[in-house]
């Protein structure tokens, strides 16, 4: 038997508690020093613990000394570590470029509370992750969403007031319908950790209260997920938020709930043959496949370029979900492995936004003309971006596509590999439009000036936009941890 | 036919659906910024009452290690949800504060005037 790894629980309680030391330090520059500190020791346990999970197939944490299934286990597996190390990894590259940004979107006397609320979303993110209790997880789901919710109302335009609105409504309906299918799982077999709902599940598979928390599951993770058509919320949401939290929302939220959709199908319900006997396949590619083309579609049109990469952000959500959708060893590894190449990509295309808006405060298209001359380190980070959303080979993006290509053609569903070269093409669109305007156009005479740009929003920007790449042309460890944590969810490790 | 006798064994889960379509109904019919914040109350305590519904034991008594006590009802569902109690309230206070943010924004908390001020800026701004 494993023995409990103390990581693994300050992993959780350190982003915790500094939280509340934050709010009482009441200083702009401590609270961000804190919240660096600790955004980096996260990322460095994180490292540790992926390492460890590589070693020894798991790492476990018993809270209070309680075994499993009676006390809440913390358990992390490849799958996890995975999804660890996607949060982790963002909260600590983009905490450095917070500083200046924050600085310049959110008024100084609430700076030290923005930092409090974003330590809370890192410490719900990291839990989801870590967790191995199914109530334990929706305490982590309320906590990184209620701080979510704040932190896009503290956007600039009043716009934000209603976009975090109308996200708590969606966000609270799809967290009140995961805890309903809960408690009907709950009914059924007695137990909320994660591995002993997996075994006591075939035995009640055939029940109508397990289909019906099914249901309720899916669906509420679903609305969390913005899985079209669920994704009223997100355009706006990402459009009015401050330019740090869209960074850190786009690149981290949408993954991690992606990963309970993932635990949901694979590990509760794992050992039951779920997509023979209900028909999520075709509803999931079908959703899957509307949000890749009526997303993409509504992100040519768009003069706004948050609001273009929001909807971008849906339709990469719609490639995610196809790959979990085909239910394959490569499908799934495909999922995943997508989950992290998209986090590299939004992450930056977001950041050079902020960036932009930062030294020009522009954020449509009109404005933006020209830019490409007047910003060209920024700009070209950027277009990196670009060419990993549409999967331009050598970047991130590429290699995300090329293994969604191959799972559909090994399960025989060669018009899938199609629709998906297909929609990159309005990535193409979209992407191509920025282009054009940013270098082929003429900069409007009377421009405001141009703020100079500081190296911190600078350097993790190109961070970012770098990694994509070597992670496009040096792409066999993430795509073998990919598969890894595939053939661990399909139970074959 | 339907046995009346089980009906009414039931009738705790008849309460909770019929709270929680009313809550969900409110939440999706209203314009009204407060009355949705009302309707997502509803929702979640049909959600509350689902919960300690499914833990009490008939004839059960509350969990007392005493030797006394043999029957006694499930403590379990009873706790998780007070933790999803106190969720709930963070959010109802939450969205009450971004109502009070938006009325004092934009001076109205119906929905459809404020997505027709939205439009409004959206024109001026194109």
């Amino acid at each position: 038997m494993l023995t409990s790894d103390p990581w693994l629980i300050l992993l959780i309680v350190v982003p915790l508690m500094s939280a509340p030391v934050c709010v009482l330090i009441r200083n702009a520059t401590a609270a961000w020093v804190v919240a660096m500190a600790v955004s980096w020791a996260v990322f460095a346990v994180s490292l540790k613990l992926l390492f460890k999970v590589l070693a020894q197939g798991e790492v476990i944490y018993r809270i209070g000394g309680w075994d499993a299934p009676w006390g809440i286990e913390y358990k992390l597996d490849i799958l996890g570590a995975f999804v660890l190390i996607i949060v982790a990894t963002v909260g600590a590259v983009v905490m450095p470029y917070a500083k200046k940004s924050v600085e310049s979107e959110v008024p100084k006397e609430r700076i030290y509370l923005f930092y409090t609320m974003l330590l809370l979303c890192l410490t719900g993110l990291l839990g989801i992750a870590v967790t191995g209790d199914a109530f334990n997880l929706f305490v982590f789901l309320e906590i990184s969403s209620l701080s979510s919710y704040v932190l896009i109302s503290l956007g600039r335009d009043r716009r934000a007031l209603t976009a975090a609105y109308r996200y708590l409504i969606m966000g609270t309906i799809g967290a009140t319908f995961y805890i309903i299918g809960v408690g009907l799982m709950y009914q059924m077999t007695g137990s909320l950790n994660i591995a002993d709902l997996s075994t006591i599940m075939p035995a009640v598979a055939d029940t109508r209260t397990v289909l019906a928390a099914m249901a309720f599951l899916t669906v509420g993770i679903s609305l969390k997920l913005a899985l079209f058509p669920l994704h009223t919320w997100l355009p706006n949401a990402y459009t009015f938020s401050p330019s740090v939290v869209t960074v850190f929302l786009a690149a981290t939220a949408t993954k991690v709930s992606l990963y309970i959709l993932l635990r949901i199908f694979f590990t509760i319900f794992g050992e039951v043959d779920l997509f023979s006997t209900f028909p999520i396949q075709p509803i999931l590619m079908s959703m899957a496949l509307a949000a890749m083309f009526l997303a993409s579609l509504s992100a040519i049109w768009q003069e706004n370029i948050k609001r273009m990469m929001a909807y971008s952000s849906i339709a990469q959500i719609g490639y995610m979900v196809l790959g979990v959708a085909l239910a394959t060893e490569s499908g799934l590894a495909g999922g995943i492995i997508h989950m992290f190449n998209h986090a590299l990509i939004k992450g930056t295309a977001f950041m050079a936004i902020g960036a932009i808006i930062y030294s020009t405060g522009a954020v449509t298209l009109q404005d933006l003309e020209g830019i490409g001359k007047r910003m060209p380190l920024l700009m070209a980070a950027f277009i990196v971006a670009g060419l990993g959303l549409i999967g331009v080979p050598l970047t991130a993006g590429f290699i995300s596509k090329w293994q969604l290509v191959t799972a559909t053609l090994e399960a025989d569903m060669w018009p899938l590999a199609a629709l998906i070269l297909l929609s990159s093409l309005f990535a193409v669109i979209y992407v191509w439009r920025i282009f054009e305007v940013a270098y082929l156009r003429q900069p409007a005479i009377g421009h405001k000036a141009t703020k100079p740009l500081p190296l911190s929003m600078l350097i993790p920007t190109w961070a970012l936009a770098l990694a994509s790449v070597y992670f496009g042309t040096h792409a066999t460890f993430t795509i073998d941890l990919a598969h890894m944590a595939a053939r661990q969810l399909m139970g074959g490790l | 036919m339907i046995d009346f006798q089980d009906l009414l064994n039931l009738v705790n889960y008849w309460v909770v659906i019929i709270l929680m379509m009313v809550g969900f109904y409110i939440v999706i019919a209203q314009g009204n910024l407060i009355k949705k914040i009302v309707g997502l109350s509803i929702f979640q305590v049909s959600v509350f009452v689902f919960y300690i519904s499914m833990g009490k034991v008939t004839g059960g008594t509350a969990p007392i290690l005493d030797s006394k006590i043999e029957l006694y009802s499930n403590p379990l569902p009873h706790v998780l949800i007070l933790t999803a109690i106190v969720v709930g309230v963070a959010t109802t206070a939450l969205a009450m504060a971004l109502v009070v943010r938006i009325h004092s924004s934009y001076g109205t908390i119906e929905e459809d005037e404020i997505q027709a001020i939205e439009h409004e800026e959206e024109d001026v701004a194109c």
